[in-house]
């Protein structure tokens, strides 16, 4: 996805939800001070950065921390109380709620997309291959009019946001085979797929570029624009959580996010911003 | 100073030993306790009965971490295989012409080698290992074969090492006299030194084989992380260690959550066996 198209998506959802949006701007931060600790989902990282910083140079008493770790990592270091935001690429369990008393704060939809490399003729999958494929029933490419070539299966680790939401809608909860190669992030999921020219697998759809080709699914095109509008079913939301209500700069945070400036940063990492319930 | 000052000093000194070896030696201990007390769940609770088996697929409640054990394991002995003659090899060079300027600039990217971090080793892996790996043999090139080469450069240099410092002192002991009768060093070293010195090859195959069940990236990064029995070379396999970071990321608490610990617990006692013993064998 090249600048302009992401500029004027943004200001796009920008003029779509202007209406919606809560007024939080960067002027309510000012005079505050202190810290905000935030970590956990990796996918979220880009769009906290960039508030974080839009936020830090505002304000220079403000103290913004953002590390990664993973869905899990999030859930527990915010239910443990060592930071103020644990993000999560999936919705809590209900066993995370109740032991922790979380709240969720869903703030942008991403897609999942099916990727194999850019040199295989294949254009397009039904669904019902795509579970052949993943459960180990088709697993040579001309069966699909591609090469005389065996396929490579990717998945991504137990528990990855991004592959619960593609065993869930892209796979109807089928279980991928046990040979598959497993790759613990989108980025290294790119580069093992853009290097293996046999390779299918599955990468966020803001992850996507010309180093490897999405493939539509029963004609469903892997777009935002398609996954925001619901003709791409294979999505997800992307959560901010905070142990019981947040008050006072984790509030003015997490308001921010679902500000104008909050849907840019969403959108230039590549997601679709979602407004607040 | 006095000697009562002297006496102060000492004792002192003592103390500021002794607590610090018994920091060290009590956070082993918790850690040990911590690691056990966590896997406790996965090993007594009945609904985690499943942790023995081969099958692990968290979504149907099988926690099965014994193909990850297996892939500890023939990672490692494979990569240790293909070392040890390499070692031998590499070793016996540096020992019978040491001054030679091929052998000290082995030497030196030896010395070299064991300052590298192994996310390096694994990056340039995949990169350039896996693809020539996917030509020759089919796959995807993230398998057995290719966490097997690039271990290898990651022990290879600690076992060299060992065995040189081991054997060096024993041929310069050898040498006057033995070069006196005609022999050359390689004779000396092959004929002489070789047949008297098991301890320090286990040794270096010890820590060889301990580096190597215990690195974690290489085998992330180029075995594939299938969870599965690999039944050749060109085969994916997940070890305990690539295990434990790729379901870290993502559980809390749980029945895979506790699985790790027995996962960790399990790695523990391997290194903690392979290092006993390998003391046990450089100090006798």
């Amino acid at each position: 996805m090249n600048r302009l198209h992401i500029l004027s998506l943004s200001l796009l959802f920008c003029c779509l939800t202007m209406g919606t949006a809560p007024a939080t701007t960067l002027k309510d931060f000012q005079g505050q001070k202190g810290t905000v600790n935030i970590a956990g989902g990796t996918a979220h990282i880009p769009v906290m950065k960039a508030a974080a910083r839009s936020i830090m140079s505002a304000e220079p008493d403000i103290r913004i921390t953002v590390t990664g770790g993973g869905s899990g990592v999030g859930v527990q270091q915010v239910g443990e109380g060592l930071v103020d935001i644990g993000n999560t690429g999936r919705a809590l369990k209900e066993s995370e709620i109740e032991k922790y008393g979380l709240q969720s704060f869903p703030f942008a939809i991403d897609g999942v997309a099916v990727a194999i490399h850019p040199a295989n003729p294949v254009s397009g999958l039904t669904q019902e291959q795509l579970i052949k494929i993943f459960t180990g029933e088709i697993t040579r490419w001309q069966d699909l009019g591609g090469p005389d070539a065996p396929i490579t299966l990717y998945v991504r680790e137990d528990g990855s946001g991004t592959r619960e939401t593609f065993e869930e809608r892209g796979l109807n909860k089928a279980v991928p085979s046990t040979n598959s190669n497993v790759s613990n992030s989108n980025g290294a999921m790119k580069t093992m797929i853009a290097q293996d020219k046999n390779a299918i697998g599955y990468v966020g759809i803001g992850h996507l570029d010309s180093s490897i080709k999405a493939l539509p699914v029963d004609g469903m095109q892997p777009t935002q624009e398609n996954a925001q509008n619901g003709s791409y079913i294979i999505t997800r939301l992307l959560y901010m959580n905070t142990k019981g209500e947040p008050q006072g700069l984790v509030r003015l945070f997490i308001d921010y996010i679902y500000s104008k400036d909050g849907q840019g940063f969403i959108a230039a990492a590549g997601y679709i911003p979602k407004s607040k319930d | 100073m006095t000697s009562s000052q002297k006496t102060e000093s000492f004792f002192w000194a003592k103390t500021y030993v002794h607590l610090a070896a018994g920091l060290v030696i009590s956070s082993i201990f918790l850690l040990l306790v911590m690691i056990f007390i966590f896997a406790g769940p996965a090993l007594f609770d009945q609904g985690h009965r499943s942790i023995f088996t081969w099958q692990w697929n968290p979504y149907q409640g099988q926690f099965g971490i014994l193909p990850m054990l297996m892939g500890s394991m023939i990672l490692s002995v494979s990569a240790l295989l293909l070392a040890l003659p390499l070692a031998i090899s590499l070793c016996s060079l540096l020992l019978t012409a040491p001054r030679r300027l091929s052998a000290r600039l082995i030497h030196m990217v030896i010395r070299f080698m064991t300052a590298i971090p192994t996310v390096v080793y694994a990056f340039a892996g995949v990169l350039l290992l896996t693809p020539l790996v996917r030509f020759s043999f089919g796959g995807s090139g993230l398998s057995w074969l290719t966490a097997t080469f690039v271990l290898v450069l990651l022990i290879l240099p600690t076992m060299v090492l060992v065995l040189n410092s081991g054997l060096k002192p024993k041929l310069d002991d050898l040498c006057p006299q033995g070069l006196a009768m005609g022999l050359d060093r390689l004779d000396l070293l092959w004929f002489f030194v070789f047949p008297h010195t098991k301890k320090t090859f286990l040794a270096a195959g010890l820590l060889g084989f301990g580096r190597a069940v215990g690195d974690t990236l290489i085998p992330l990064m180029l075995a594939g992380n299938a969870p599965q029995v690999p039944m050749d070379l060109g085969q994916s396999l997940r070890t305990l260690s690539a295990h434990m970071a790729l379901v870290t990321a993502n559980e809390v608490g749980g029945a895979a959550y506790s699985s790790l610990f027995m996962a960790g617990a399990l790695l523990l006692g391997i290194s903690a066996l392979v290092s006993l013993i390998s003391r046990a064998l450089v100090t006798s």
